[in-house]
């Protein structure tokens, strides 16, 4: 069950390496990885645009928090796949009900990380900018909404790791391509060499995207805003 | 020649209005203050001296009565009264000069013409070396400084200041009320000053208002009538003292409130006679 990693058992027979960079150099991996990556952006992109305007809504609106708010944690406590079966009947096996479950589980997580932060803007700055004649949406476009972007950027990077987790639970339970269904398929053919390299392949975007996007991006804001424990440097 | 600026007419506000036992912050307040006047509110913490200033300033709204501007009703909040608050309040994410630009871009001035105008103002309070910097490299003198160009830039009839000075260490509020007077000079602006420092309240103001709690009003107005830039002489203390005197049977009455008969207050025990290392006890 355990392939060898690097050295073959015998000549010119399976390793894990091998396979991974066979899999790269013939595209197939590259190819699924692709696939799973562009779902992963839409998917994420939708949930941001739907949890910042949830979030808004509840912030905004005390019926809103009292009604939505409390559906929305309820609804975080539901594991994202279990959307799954349901996912197919609406929107049949395919790339539709990947992305459903990858937009369900990020945007609540999203909504609730965005409803909080605006909640929690300082009412000084509130105050200066309406006393300099702010109102309305330009007080939303630049003081509630940069006020919070680093309590955001955290609530991202939350959201961002269940939507890669939803991505590949959905590809391999629903078979529409991407790097979830070929390791189904390598399941299927008892080959773990595949299995395991796309797993490298799958920590690798892991933290890849968490240190070079949003790590990258939380120590930026935090080091203009003055916020960095410089004691940990 | 002088011209009422702002009126206050039968002022009144209180919290909690729907419980049996509403806080009175403000009971019947009658006051006029003249263009171009230098105004102290003083008085101890829950005399309601915030909430008049917050009142004026259109960020909370009066229970009965009037606040004119110029005549006019005030309605909300408006740039032709800018607030100056205990903390800066700048904006983290923004720089230096961009904060000072902030209220000018809402005006709609161009943004070239924002950024030249914010760069004199950032010169008048010294520190157009940090117009680049972000607010968390400054000290605490210093964001006051740009808190305060970012609120004159706008060219607000009227400075609302709301303890500016109260967070800072003594040095640099001595530093910070001989430029606050300066600037003062310079633009005729009317400011209102809420502080709870007596002296901060003589070296600056022109009137001196005395606010009292429960109900919270105002309780006695005081002329400050010795000559600019004022230093610490017989005019001034005997000022301090009569203010002092009036002001501890307010913070007497605050005190028995919060210990309750646990509590009683020895007069001048803190601030002493300052005639008595004069020998005034031989």
């Amino acid at each position: 069950m355990w392939p060898p990693f690097i050295i073959p058992n015998d000549p010119g027979g399976t390793t894990i390496i091998k396979t991974f960079i066979d899999g790269i150099m013939s595209g197939q991996l590259l190819d699924a990885t692709w696939v799973s990556l562009s779902r992963l952006l839409i998917g994420f992109l939708i949930a941001v645009v739907l949890g910042l305007l949830l979030g808004f809504l509840i912030y905004k609106y005390k019926l809103v928090d009292d009604t939505l708010g409390f559906f929305v944690t309820t609804l975080q406590s539901i594991p994202n796949i279990v959307w799954f079966p349901l996912a197919i009947l609406w929107f049949g096996l395919g790339v539709s009900s990947v992305i459903f479950i990858v937009v369900l589980g990020a945007t609540l997580s999203i909504t609730i990380a965005a409803s909080t932060a605006f909640k929690s803007v300082p009412p000084l700055h509130l105050r200066v900018a309406r006393t300099m004649g702010s109102t309305g949406f330009h007080l939303f476009r630049t003081i509630i909404f940069p006020a919070t972007i680093p309590q955001l950027i955290s609530g991202f990077r939350v959201a961002w790791a269940l939507a890669w987790r939803a991505v590949l639970a959905g590809e391999l339970l629903g078979g529409s391509g991407g790097l979830g269904t070929l390791l189904d398929l390598g399941r299927s053919l008892q080959s773990m060499d595949l299995v395991f390299s796309i797993m490298i392949i799958i920590a690798i975007i892991g933290s890849l995207i968490d240190n070079f996007v949003f790590v990258a991006i939380e120590k930026k804001v935090l080091r203009k805003w003055g916020i960095t424990p410089r004691a940990t440097n | 020649m002088t011209e009422n600026h702002i009126t206050l007419r039968n002022l009144h506000k209180a919290f909690d209005v729907k419980k049996s036992d509403p806080v009175i912050a403000l009971d019947n307040v009658n006051f006029t203050i003249q263009k171009g006047e230098f105004i102290s509110l003083l008085g101890p913490s829950g005399c309601g001296k915030s909430t008049l200033l917050n009142i004026i300033a259109g960020l909370e709204k009066q229970t009965s009565g009037d606040v004119l501007v110029n005549g006019q009703p005030v309605k909300g909040p408006g740039n032709d009264r800018i607030v100056v608050f205990q903390e800066s309040g700048l904006f983290p994410w923004m720089s230096v000069i961009d904060n000072v630009m902030y209220g000018l871009l809402i005006k709609g001035m161009p943004k070239k013409q924002a950024h030249a105008k914010a760069m004199e103002w950032l010169s008048k309070v010294h520190l157009t070396k940090f117009a680049n910097a972000q607010p968390h490299e400054l000290s605490g003198g210093m964001k006051q400084r740009v808190a305060i160009a970012r609120a004159l830039v706008m060219d607000p009839e009227i400075l609302l200041m709301d303890e500016p000075f109260a967070a800072l260490d003594e040095q640099t509020r001595m530093v910070l009320h001989t430029e606050l007077e300066n600037l003062w000079r310079e633009t005729k602006k009317t400011i209102i000053f809420v502080t709870h420092n007596i002296r901060e309240a003589v070296v600056l103001s022109d009137r001196i208002v005395l606010m009292k709690t429960r109900p919270g009003g105002m309780k006695n107005v005081y002329d400050v009538q010795a000559a600019r830039p004022r230093t610490a002489d017989s005019l001034t203390i005997n000022l301090e003292n009569r203010i002092l005197e009036e002001l501890q049977q307010e913070m007497e009455k605050v005190l028995k409130e919060e210990f309750g008969s646990e509590y009683s207050l020895k007069t001048n025990r803190v601030h002493s006679d300052p005639d008595r290392d004069m020998g005034s006890n031989i």
